[in-house]
């Protein structure tokens, strides 16, 4: 196991009236790519400033490599920040802007020069040095950003949307580099996020953040296959969710769920949420369940649900399906598109069916529905 | 974009040499005619009035400035190209010039001093109370000027509001003054001048990105050194502005010399109003405008010249 890098210990930070981290507790291991991803409003941000040093914790206290930091100003803590908005001092040029860093630490002059030069070619910027940030794209202007941080070689790297305001094809891109730049210098990277997907392109681990606190941490596959709470199912990627009751767990290791909409499903019993009793939601991720004509019954060992196509939707990579159940629910469906199969058209009863250890099950969150107005 | 010469005259030549023109073509045509039309069309108002009142005006101090004679004694005024008014004025007045210039630099500069501050505070640590706090800098300006200068000469009168009694204490000699020395006109120029420093620096302070700051923290930068190699550089338009708004009509100004100075400060635009306005010799004053005028061209535009590259020398600056 590597060393702890970065530790949150029982942070909590209030904004007035407002809780914007509560009691949280984190570590982070060297060298590995953590993001925290959240809709606006959940405390990333203001978690990540306080590892900068931009927020003091109203309790708590923050380690950087086993040190307290917790009371230390930024330009004393071993970290860098590339900025959302990129902050490019916008009187120097490129040059000028990555040495700020280095010539606030004394060094000298042919070590800045050599120094530069390197992080331009880490971020493939090699002949811009003259350039000022005003005449640089956003995609430039955000290697900059990043090599004025990692030209000083900090301990921690924290990364604020950096991508936020690229369009997508950029971003993509960036996302690649940003990985292989990790790689290539090895430093700890702390990004926050609202792109679910970004986060998983990425990260060795992720921590979903709801109202100030962790809702599910671990590896994006995990937290992806595996949700957690109703919240991370929504947020991550897209869910089907269906109201039903726990009615048995028997010895194989499967629970059954008999859902509202009508039949019972079933699933590994390691997947119920712990002490979980009666209500539940159960849920499937739209690309594990396999969509078939009427009658043609699936094996007996899978899930199974019937309906009709209310949606068909081409998107090229796949077919996109929303179906209603006979008891009222709805569910999507993607298949890929390999070109074999004849798709159901809309109004078509069908076939549903996956299996049970692609099912998880959640507790029921209350208050889901004002989650949107936030963002 | 072509400029608007090439351009109206291919516009006026394409009907004569090529009848195939499209249509749509020569709909755009129009239509950026029109528009240029219209831009001209909302200048002239503006270049009128500046036509009639500032060009006009100009002409006719400068015709004024080359004529002799006099009102009272020679049966009025003749143009003579009477360059004298420019030789003689000069050579009499030329301290005077100084003296306006070094006390209106120094007023500047205590403007600048008092204003940065002020801005900076206001603009940084304003919140929702900086507009409110900007306005008070302004509320002076809604008194008049001569007004509030008058009202120095009770506030720094020899035994006025504030040596009067320090004097009856035996704090301060029974001969110790400010008005009528240098020291108060320079004063009285700061007082008034003040607000003109004062806006473009909170103009200049309020629109740096925040972030810029905390980038620079972030970047190993103390907090004096994020105000000398991010800030500062940043407010530099702003300070630029505050120079020449403050300094020029500073060196012209006559009200803080009449009213709390002496005989030994008298300033430029002091005699120039006197020669105006109670000897009557219009050409000499007229000469001695036009020296002052070009002469203030002249120092705005090498400070201009001296500064305007300063981006590339702070660049330099910062990197030291």
């Amino acid at each position: 196991m590597p060393e702890v890098d970065v530790r949150l210990e029982r942070v909590t930070k209030r904004f007035g009236e407002v809780v914007a981290v509560d009691d949280l507790s984190l570590d982070i291991a060297e060298g590995e790519f953590f993001s925290l991803l959240g809709p606006s409003g959940c405390g990333k941000t203001t978690t990540l400033r306080m590892i900068g040093g931009f927020e003091d914790p109203t309790m708590g206290t923050v380690y950087l490599g086993g040190r307290d930091v917790t009371d230390l100003p930024p330009y004393r803590r071993d970290v860098n920040t590339v900025f959302q908005s990129y902050a490019l001092f916008p009187h120097l040029n490129v040059f000028e802007n990555v040495a700020f860093g280095l010539r606030r630490r004394k060094v000298p002059k042919d070590e800045i020069a050599t120094r530069v030069r390197e992080a331009m070619r880490l971020v493939d910027l090699e002949g811009f040095e003259e350039r000022r940030p005003a005449q640089m794209s956003g995609g430039q202007q955000q290697r900059v950003a990043l090599a004025r941080a990692l030209v000083n070689r900090p301990k921690v790297l924290l990364l604020d949307e950096p991508l936020g305001a690229l369009d997508l094809k950029l971003r993509k891109q960036m996302q690649l580099e940003l990985k292989r730049i990790q790689q290539e210098v090895g430093i700890t990277f702390i990004y926050v996020t609202h792109d679910q997907e970004e986060a998983m392109t990425m990260s060795n681990r992720i921590a979903v953040m709801r109202h100030g606190r962790i809702e599910q941490l671990g590896e994006p596959e995990a937290v992806y296959e595996n949700p957690a709470t109703e919240f991370v199912a929504g947020f991550l990627g897209a869910s089907n969710l269906l109201e039903g009751e726990v009615k048995e767990t028997n010895g194989s290791g499967l629970a059954t769920v008999l859902l509202t909409a009508g039949p019972s499903v079933r699933l590994p019993v390691d997947r119920l949420p712990a002490g979980a009793t009666g209500r539940v939601k159960v849920g499937v991720r739209p690309e594990k369940v396999s969509i078939a004509p009427e009658g043609e019954a699936g094996p007996a060992d899978r899930n199974t649900v019937t309906g009709r196509v209310t949606m068909s939707t081409y998107i090229g990579v796949s077919h996109q399906f929303k179906v209603q159940t006979a008891g009222g629910a709805e569910l999507t469906v993607y298949v890929q598109n390999l070109g074999a199969e004849r798709s159901p058209a809309q109004g078509e009863s069908v076939v549903l069916t996956w299996k049970p250890e692609h099912t998880f099950a959640v507790e029921p969150q209350e208050d889901l529905t004002s989650e949107e107005d936030e963002g | 974009m072509a400029g608007p010469v090439s351009d109206e005259r291919t516009a006026v030549v394409l009907p004569a040499e090529g009848p195939l023109a499209p249509p749509a073509r020569q709909g755009e045509r129009t239509l950026e005619r029109r528009r240029r039309a219209v831009a001209y069309l909302l200048l002239t108002p503006g270049t009128l009035y500046l036509a009639l009142f500032f060009a006009l005006p100009l002409i006719l101090i400068i015709y004024t400035s080359l004529k002799s004679g006099g009102l009272l004694s020679g049966g009025g005024f003749r143009f003579t190209w009477q360059w004298e008014n420019y030789t003689d004025g000069l050579a009499t007045y030329g301290s005077f010039y100084v003296r306006s210039v070094v006390y209106a630099g120094i007023a500047t500069v205590a403007c600048i001093l008092l204003a940065y501050p002020m801005a900076y505070w206001i603009a940084f640590y304003g919140g929702r109370w900086k507009s409110a706090l900007f306005f008070m800098i302004l509320v002076p300006f809604f008194v008049s000027f001569v007004i509030r200068t008058v009202q120095w000469r009770f506030l720094l009168g020899d035994f006025g509001l504030i040596f009067g009694p320090l004097k009856d204490l035996g704090l301060l000699p029974q001969d110790f003054r400010v008005l009528a020395t240098p020291l108060a006109v320079i004063a009285g120029i700061t007082y008034n001048f003040l607000p003109f420093t004062a806006l473009p620096l909170y103009v200049a302070l309020d629109r740096i990105d925040r972030s810029l700051i905390e980038a620079a923290k972030d970047l190993y930068a103390t907090k004096t050194e994020a105000f000398r190699k991010v800030v500062l550089p940043l407010s530099f338009p702003g300070l630029f502005a505050a120079v020449i708004l403050t300094f020029v009509p500073a060196t012209g100004d006559y009200v803080n010399s009449s009213v709390l100075g002496g005989p030994n400060t008298t300033m430029i635009g002091q005699i120039i109003q006197t020669k105006f306005l109670v000897e009557l010799r219009y050409p000499e004053a007229a000469a001695l405008s036009v020296v002052l005028m070009v002469g203030m061209l002249l120092i705005a535009l090498l400070y201009a010249k001296a500064l305007g590259t300063e981006d590339e020398t702070l660049a330099a600056g910062a990197g030291a």
